[in-house]
């Protein structure tokens, strides 16, 4: 189909943006658009204004200062994908890319565009959540860092107001050396994920477990952080039957259903996918051979 | 409302200038607007690939993107793939000879994806091929032949660069 009528906007900075939002009614804002367009071309969405942000160039950008990972709202899901920096110091991140849509929605699509459009199924957000995000957002009335737990708060739902912008992720790194691993299920590459998973591992010199990061989308209608298993895995050595047993835990979240799949078989994913990640995280973490899941 | 915008937007390295209505998708701007219509247009909603145009070098769903974005920018099609005198790109020749094609409608979406891949990867494997045409849908042809022209094509540019 094709979109209904709206009247376009082009600012160049973040201020004409942000005046926009505020002044014009029934305004939606236009990032890499790979959900948005679609939406708007099946009329899901018809908003009377639209506020293109791809000429905003202060929204685009990787910065890493003081182990800390900046990235603008407004760069390219293929900018994470190809880019060196972010391959050594946050390598969950290419990890989790590399099953975010295809190549030509990813040369287009933005990371705050995944962000703000909140899919519980989407990578880009449980990369966040594993890791702890902060998301910067603006508004006429300032800026403020909302913690990644309180910003996807349900279904195609954040805590972005009506007249906010998300403007930049943080992320605080991990030390060198950490294990992570991104598994998916999906009915095809590139697909919607049914269940992913995230894993981060940091171990001692004994090669146990100082700190743990797990975190799964598509299960609940937010990724889902899982202290318990990540409590569970803190001080041991990790083995197979250890991992079996904490990425059990994973199996008892109160999981989503839909016609792609029934509540059970998205628990029965989140287990396999978590003991996956945690597998590979664990061994990546030791220096040793990763798995065969990836 | 909706007040119609001019843009200035390079094809196939041609200058053009055309009113257009915000809601024009480029799809729609190519195949209307520019009477350039081997850009195909299928599900419309990002899905099926056979829309993809190179935007700025890079492949992009010409049905997600609107026309008043592209002001300014530079986009290649299927069309601006051969050479001014018709002789066809590697990837198109090798398409034809290795069976890549059958009803066709694809096709156009398939080359801008692969002309995109050996650009900027002159050796991919099969399953880097594969992974790349995810975002490419073909119903007829099972996708060997489309594999096995991009292999093709890959060994043609590198004889050539070896030549």
């Amino acid at each position: 189909m094709k979109p209904a009528p709206f009247d376009y906007h082009a600012p160049t900075t973040l201020d004409e943006a942000l005046s926009h939002l505020s002044s014009l009614d029934n305004a939606k804002i236009l990032a890499g658009g790979q959900s948005l367009v679609a939406m708007m071309n099946f009329r899901v969405v018809t908003p009377d204004h639209l506020i293109d942000l791809n000429r905003v160039s202060e929204l685009s950008g990787i910065t890493v200062n003081d182990r800390r990972l900046r990235i603008g709202a407004m760069t390219r899901q293929r900018d994470l994908e190809f880019n060196a920096e972010i391959a050594k110091v946050c390598p969950l991140i290419q990890a989790g890319i590399a099953h975010v849509g295809h190549r030509q929605t990813r040369n287009r699509g933005t990371v705050g565009g995944s962000l703000a459009h909140a899919d519980p199924s989407a990578e880009l957000p449980n990369i966040c959540s594993a890791h702890d995000a902060r998301i910067e957002i603006q508004g006429s009335r300032g800026k403020r860092m909302v913690p990644m737990a309180e910003f996807m708060q349900t279904f195609m739902t954040t805590a972005i107001e009506t007249d906010e912008i998300l403007t930049a992720v943080e992320i605080d790194l991990w030390p060198a050396g950490h294990g992570y691993s991104f598994q998916e299920f999906a009915r095809r590459h590139g697909d919607f994920a049914i269940v992913g998973a995230a894993a981060l591992i940091d171990l001692d010199a004994d090669r146990r477990v100082v700190r743990a990061a797990v975190s799964l989308c598509g299960v609940e209608a937010a990724p889902s952080r899982l202290p318990a298993i990540e409590a569970a895995l803190t001080g041991q050595k990790l083995d197979e039957d250890a991992i079996e047993e904490v990425a059990g835990l994973a199996g008892d979240i109160d999981a989503i259903e839909d016609h792609h799949a029934s509540s059970g078989y998205r628990q029965h994913l989140a287990r396999i996918l978590t003991a996956r990640a945690l597998t590979e995280a664990n061994a990546r973490a030791s220096g040793g051979q990763i798995g065969t899941n990836s | 409302m909706t007040a119609k915008r001019t843009i200035t937007v390079d094809v196939n390295g041609k200058q053009y200038q055309r009113e257009v209505e915000p809601r024009l998708t480029l799809a729609d701007f190519l195949r209307h607007e520019l009477n350039l219509t081997g850009t195909h247009v299928g599900c419309e909603h990002g899905v099926c690939g056979a829309c993809t145009i190179l935007l700025n070098g890079l492949s992009t769903r010409s049905c997600l993107t609107f026309a008043v974005q592209t002001d300014g920018q530079s986009v290649t099609t299927i069309e601006g793939l051969a050479a001014p005198d018709g002789t066809l790109s590697p990837i198109q020749q090798a398409m034809a000879e290795n069976h890549g094609l059958q009803c066709g409608f694809c096709t156009p979406g398939m080359l801008m994806t692969l002309t995109e891949l050996l650009r900027d990867d002159p050796d991919p494997d099969e399953a880097k091929i594969r992974e790349v045409l995810t975002g490419n849908l073909c119903r007829c042809t099972g996708y060997t032949g489309i594999v096995a022209a991009a292999r093709a094509a890959a060994r043609h540019v590198r004889d050539r660069a070896e030549a």
